[in-house]
């Protein structure tokens, strides 16, 4: 019964959709208040609707109702609790539940808080993101309905697969869908403005907090991820440049550009089209990932569903999409862009750059995402493209982007004089050369010229970034104190800055040994002693593990005891790693139970790791920076309105 | 410099830039390309000598051997049509299991084998990788084992 009401729910908030969709539209454009009017209430009853069928699905897990095919496949009665609920978004169709909900949730949301907007350019968004949901829904229910019966019902589960068992995984595909799914508000408002045909400053300062709070939900889902695959998969590595991780990852880069655009538009009323060509880019590029991730089409670790129809479907819905939008756009944006001019030397410069490298840097990973697909489609040739590819392609557009990043925030609009921009940036840029060349050398003992300018770029970063915050923090009294807006831009520059050091250390300087122990045997790796004390086995609640007693020790003093496992799932019988890892701020060592080899050895890996927390840290340092810029007055401000815009003369941002 | 004069050199640098980068991504894309190789086509000798590519298939029941207590490992590969043995001395994943479809990287030494420095297996142990399926679709001998792989894709 509960399935059926689930399922009954997601026809009504379907029915709800197609109203929601459809009306305003209609009504903004023949100017119809009351055909407008229906976008709220519609959206507010779709979110009820799908938060319905989500309740029921989640109800199903909780009561192991085997009856449920979905449920049956992927979740088990010891499974704990909390697994059964994060089991709800563990596969396809339970994942384009939670798509949808947080569609209407985002929907819900610029409802809620688009008061102050003119009516009819609020009841474009919100038919437009109605629009999208139909799109989703129809896909839910025509092609992966999660509440499909299982007759005769199961006895007990197929367990879900022992890799999502984890508080990472948990949380991670969520955070990452509220981005993903985020962007699409700032299509919805890109295409509303297209409709309208107004597109002036005010849009962009509407449109900015949605955005950056979807890029700073993207960046902390994308982090969680890498962080999973670090301590979940077992072996270590933090990036794969994995097709489904790429998926994620450019959007993300579309959207950092679109962010960086947006305050173009915003401050200066410059880089309109190329806005709206970035927010359409974003959501497009979101749309594909989610392409990528449910056809299978690419050979990846994630591609858990291999179904032609779905791709198709998606494939379509794609199309409409993204040639809607760029044949909208080829027929509106003309004409918008205004002839305000700046210097060679002025924010809107590096602006500029900014975006042409983050674009190149897109543009690379996907050519090398996609290459397999369509060499195999015109030649026969099956390839892959490995990690070298995507390690050189990222790097030529960033290394630029680090380098000018510092300059470019702290240059004015309009036009900037090389001389005092200078004298500002000296001491940084004594500061970064020193540690960029001391670091490598004295606290690892080694330096190469890609390391020194890693540790260079790094250092630069963080240190320009302080400027404005110390600054702002000695100011004389009286004298204004530095913008939110200011702040979070220096907060999340300083957390690029982190992401750099701890890259560049990770990979110049990481050590890995995998070899073979019996219990009593000591190696030494990286400085570290780690001795096998003894295997033991151990239970959990719906596994199996034999468990390694791992002492490290250096020059003789006690470190810590790690305890890897390996587990075997009872269910579904396949194994699992979970690696043994003591974390410190500068440097993890990481020790990982391979097989047993005959002769009572085992396969062991060591690893140590230094910094490596700082790539996580780093985003999540950045994500906080736009929780401080998007909570800036300025975007409430307007929720009053009606003053007139004060862009220019306010402090750049 | 006149601002025409700037604007020149700005322009000139940046496509000057954009030419290294281009031939610089040219280079690593071509650098870690790598081409999948069906196991009958290795063992007629239609295989890149100089450089890394990747097979697939089945690993053939009872072929996973190692000295005892060494890393080493050799198993062989199958595509239901010719066998291959691959050596690999690291850790294996930890769905690698007989009967498993896998993907090793690397090349061919002197005595056929394939010496592999990565071995993945897919993290669903009812994934089949799709050239794998493919290169045991297309070898139909052994119609039973071809349709076992097609279900264990389902």
């Amino acid at each position: 019964m509960i399935p059926e009401i689930g399922h009954f729910a997601l026809i009504l908030a379907l029915s709800l959709a197609i109203c929601q969709g459809v009306l305003p539209l209609l009504g903004a454009h023949r100017g119809d208040v009351a055909m407008m009017g229906v976008a709220r209430p519609a959206a507010i009853g779709q979110f009820v609707f799908v938060g319905i069928a989500f309740a029921c699905l989640t109800w199903s897990f909780v009561q192991s109702d085997f009856s449920v095919l979905y449920v049956a496949n992927h979740s088990q009665l010891a499974l704990p609790t909390v697994y059964k609920i994060s089991a709800v978004w563990g596969a396809h169709e339970g994942s384009l539940l939670l798509w949808v909900l947080l569609l209407a949730l985002w929907t819900v949301l610029v409802g809620r808080y688009s008061s102050e907007l003119p009516v009819a350019f609020s009841a474009r968004v919100l038919g437009v993101l109605g629009l999208l949901s139909v799109g989703f829904l129809l896909f839910t229910l025509l092609t992966s309905n999660p509440f499909e019966r299982l007759i005769p019902a199961a006895a007990d589960g197929a367990d879900l697969n022992p890799l999502l068992q984890d508080p990472g995984l948990a949380i991670h595909p969520p955070l990452l869908y509220v981005g993903y799914v985020g962007f699409s508000v700032a299509f919805a408002f890109a295409i509303a403005a297209m409709l309208s045909g107004n597109l002036d400053q005010k849009w962009a300062r509407w449109t900015r907090p949605w955005t950056t709070w979807a890029w700073l939900f993207l960046t902390v889902g994308i982090a969680l991820g890498s962080w999973w695959a670090y301590y979940e998969l077992g072996w270590g590595g933090w990036w794969f440049w994995d097709p489904v991780e790429n998926a994620s990852f450019m959007p993300w880069l579309a959207g950092t550009a679109l962010i960086h655009s947006l305050a173009v538009t915003e401050k200066r009323g410059l880089f309109k089209s190329w806005t709206l060509l970035l927010a359409i880019a974003a959501f497009s590029l979101s749309l594909l990932g989610t392409f990528l991730v449910r056809s299978g089409i690419l050979v990846s670790v994630h591609a858990f569903a291999v179904d032609p129809e779905r791709g198709l479907f998606i494939l379509a819905f794609l199309g409409i999409v993204i040639g809607g939008a760029l044949a909208l756009y080829a027929w509106r944006a003309p004409g918008l862009d205004s002839e305000a001019g700046f210097r060679a030397t002025s924010r809107e410069t590096f602006l500029l750059l900014n975006n042409v490298l983050l674009i190149i840097a897109t543009a690379l990973i996907l050519g090398g995402t996609l290459a397999p697909l369509f060499i195999e489609l015109f030649t026969g040739a099956k390839i892959s493209v490995g990690p070298p590819y995507f390690e050189v392609a990222f790097a030529i557009p960033m290394l630029p982007l680090v380098l000018l990043m510092g300059v470019g925030m702290h240059s004015a609009w309009r036009s900037q004089d090389l001389g005092p921009l200078m004298k500002r940036l000296k001491i940084p840029a004594i500061i970064a050369v020193v540690l960029g060349i001391s670091i490598p050398l004295f606290v690892y003992g080694r330096a190469s010229v890609l390391l020194v300018v890693g540790v260079f770029a790094a250092v630069w970063i963080m240190a320009t970034s302080l400027i404005q915050p110390i600054r702002s923090w000695r100011r004389s009294p009286g004298a204004a104190a530095i913008t939110r807006g200011v702040l979070g831009m220096s907060i999340a520059h300083f957390g690029v800055g982190m992401f750099v050091l701890g890259v560049s250390v990770v990979s110049a300087f990481s050590v890995e040994s995998d070899r073979s122990l019996v219990v009593g045997d000591q190696v030494s790796v990286a400085g570290y002693d780690f001795e096998l004390r003894s295997l033991q086995n151990v239970d959990g609640p719906n596994y199996r593990a034999i468990e390694g007693e791992i002492d490290v020790r250096r020059n003789g003093e006690f470190v810590t005891q790690l305890r890897p496992q390996k587990r075997t799932y009872l269910v579904q019988q396949s194994p699992m790693t979970e690696a043994g890892i003591d974390a410190g701020w500068n440097r993890d060592l990481f020790v990982a139970l391979g097989d047993p080899l005959g002769n009572n050895a085992w396969s062991i890996r060591m690893q140590y790791k230094p910094l490596i927390r700082l790539i996580w840290l780093g985003a999540f340092v950045m994500a906080l920076g736009g929780i401080v810029a998007a909570s800036d007055r300025r975007y409430r401000l307007t929720a009053k309105a009606k003053q007139p815009s004060e862009a220019i003369s306010g402090e750049p941002a | 410099m006149k601002p025409r004069q700037q604007r020149m050199l700005a322009v000139g640098l940046a496509a000057l830039g954009i030419i290294i980068a281009t031939a610089l991504a040219l280079r690593a894309f071509q650098e870690s390309m790598m081409f999948f190789v069906e196991i009958s086509e290795v063992q007629k000798g239609n295989y890149p000598e100089d450089r890394n590519f990747r097979v697939g298939g089945l690993v053939v029941d009872g072929s996973v051997r190692r000295e005892a207590g060494e890393l080493e490992v050799k198993f062989d590969l199958t595509d239901l049509d010719s066998q291959l043995t691959v050596a690999y001395n690291g850790i294996l994943p930890d769905l690698f299991r007989e009967g498993q479809g896998i993907i090793a990287h690397g090349r061919l030494n002197n005595d056929r084998i394939f010496v592999a420095d990565e071995v993945l297996a897919k993290h669903d142990e009812n994934y089949m990788p799709p050239e794998v399926a493919e290169s045991l679709a297309n070898h139909a001998a052994a119609q039973d084992a071809v349709l076992d792989a097609e279900k264990a894709q389902k």
